[in-house]
């Protein structure tokens, strides 16, 4: 009886671990294989998680099947067409569902062509709302949750749920393609998927100590998605740049916050902490992406980080290379961000106040005005200058901006640094 | 799928337009016309009279209320529409971009409610 029951459990265990490994891999790709014939990404969904259901009823019975992904996919086209006969039946006619009972079959079981870089299109299309794609992307491909997509987004699960149905919807109703656009298109198209990457590894990236765990994944999730656009666009020189400008931002990660949990500038950084091997990556990759011969924006702004860590690592002085750097950027973005790098990186080239005359206008722009890296670079470079009372309002206004306890309490002695 | 492109533009810009003008704009119309046509996108399609000839109903509590005007004030009005059948958004979205109203004003895309198949397979 209790051998029984233990090999039952094993079986348990194993179809467990089987089911969960099969949904890490391809979870994304069975999603996107379905919908990108139905156009019913909420349909794909439902299906795909009835037949992870079944497996961990199936498999510890009859054992894993040989091909677990293809047996997933024969149980989840299943499960749409019954869905389809379901809320269809007086519509559709037998010869429809025949046809998307056909449509649905993988051309090969061992073979389930790859789509999910076609979903990632759908996701980020610009048709859908700026705010939800990130969400949107990381949910149809990885298969992360609302609940942990609110959590990271910082928003109520309610909410992003909500968004999130609605953002399905629209790719249905309006036909929103599951596809890879054509050459012409794709440049642009391709920007905006980058674009909702890069979002939503800033977004982890928020949380710098790792400490909030959904954040932390969110990281790790989006380097992943970056490494698949990499390899399913591999002439595509700003999937390169977006990755390397990824891996040059991790690898410094433990590196950003001192033993305490007090924020640490880069320049201080202990290089033993950064993680050299995702250093070097993201040079091998930036080097083959300028091969290619077409700049943009990720590449600049890995080719950045790139030159901090050559200056840090080397004591070279690069700074007019950099203040160069930004001065592209400049030309490519009307990013207010930009400018104030590039204001600091004048300030190291040519002294403090060329730097303050470097800076973005703040009464031109209102969105300096709560945008705290404009006065906590503005305060460095009058502290420079010796306009300490300046630089002291300045520093203020930072820290009433910061939301980072570890960069208000690193402000906060800055503050101590100014003379009376 | 079927989708409707809404036209909308700054009617005071019409009626600012030299004879010569009117006539290039229409040529353009015609021209666009026939290439939805030609590649077998084209169902249909109207332009409206100005929003002075707009008359707007409703029926309130049993009692229908007749007012002169559009049903919404605002420096862009519905203009005209083209019915088109395209495979999908991106399709209909670069015909809306070749449409002449999207140089003087902005084509709203909306897709058809295909009757034959209810809205949500979930809900």
């Amino acid at each position: 009886m209790g051998s029984v029951q233990g090999d039952e459990q094993a079986g348990d265990e194993q179809a467990r671990s089987t089911a969960d490994a099969v949904a890490r891999r391809s979870y994304g790709k069975l999603v996107a294989f379905l919908a990108a014939r139905t156009r019913d990404v909420a349909a794909a969904e439902d299906a795909l998680s009835e037949a992870f259901a079944s497996a961990l009823t199936d498999w510890p019975r009859n054992g894993c099947p040989r091909n677990p992904e293809a047996w997933l996919l024969t149980v989840a086209r299943r499960k749409t067409i019954d869905m389809f006969r379901a809320t269809r039946r007086e519509q559709a006619s037998s010869e429809e569902l025949h046809l998307i009972e056909e449509a649905l079959a993988a051309p090969r079981p061992n073979e389930i062509p790859d789509e999910r870089l076609a979903m990632m299109f759908a996701c980020a299309h610009p048709s859908i709302d700026d705010a939800t794609r990130a969400p949107l992307l990381l949910q149809a491909v990885l298969g992360l949750d609302a609940k942990k997509i609110a959590s990271a987004f910082l928003t109520s699960p309610a909410a992003m749920g909500k968004r999130l149905v609605r953002a399905k919807e629209k790719i249905r109703q309006a036909g929103i393609p599951i596809r890879v656009p054509g050459r012409e298109e794709l440049p642009a198209r391709l920007d905006t998927v980058l674009n909702t990457i890069y979002a939503a590894f800033s977004e982890g990236w928020a949380d710098p100590t790792g400490a909030d765990a959904a954040r932390r994944d969110l990281t790790e999730e989006s380097l992943f998605l970056s490494r698949l656009v990499v390899a399913l666009l591999p002439e595509e020189p700003e999937a390169f740049g977006l990755l390397a400008l990824m891996l040059h931002a991790e690898a410094r990660r433990r590196a950003r916050r001192s033993a305490d949990g007090e924020f640490v500038p880069l320049a201080e950084q202990d290089q033993l902490l950064w993680d050299h091997t995702q250093i070097a990556e993201a040079e091998s990759l930036l080097y083959r992406a300028s091969l290619m011969g077409r700049i943009g924006r990720f590449q600049l702004e890995a080719a950045v980080q790139s030159a901090h860590v050559d200056r840090c690592c080397n004591g070279t002085s690069n700074w007019s290379q950099v203040a160069e750097l930004y001065n592209a950027l400049h030309a490519l973005t009307d990013s207010p961000v930009v400018l104030i790098n590039r204001a600091l990186a004048i300030a190291e080239v040519s002294g403090p106040a060329a730097g303050i005359a470097a800076m973005p206008d703040q009464s031109a722009d209102p969105r300096l005005t709560e945008y705290q890296p404009y006065w906590a670079a503005r305060s460095e470079l009058l502290a420079r200058t010796g306009a300490f009372q300046e630089a002291r309002r300045a520093n203020e206004i930072a820290i009433g901006l910061e939301r980072d306890p570890a960069v208000r309490q690193f402000l906060e002695r800055r503050r101590s640094t100014f003379p009376e | 799928m079927q989708y409707l492109l809404l036209l909308y533009a700054d009617e005071a810009g019409f009626k600012r337009m030299t004879p010569d003008q009117a006539k290039q704009g229409l040529a353009a119309y015609m021209a666009y016309t026939d290439a939805l046509v030609k590649a077998d996108v084209y169902k249909g399609s109207n332009r409206l009279q100005f929003i002075s000839t707009a008359t707007t109903v409703r029926v309130v509590d049993g009692k229908t209320q007749v007012l002169d005007g559009p049903y919404a004030y605002s420096k862009e009005q519905l203009g005209g529409y083209y019915l088109i059948d395209a495979p999908d958004l991106d399709a209909a979205l670069s015909w809306a971009a070749r449409c002449p109203g999207s140089g003087h004003g902005v084509v709203e895309v909306r897709p058809i409610w295909d009757m034959t198949h209810p809205p949500s397979a979930g809900a």
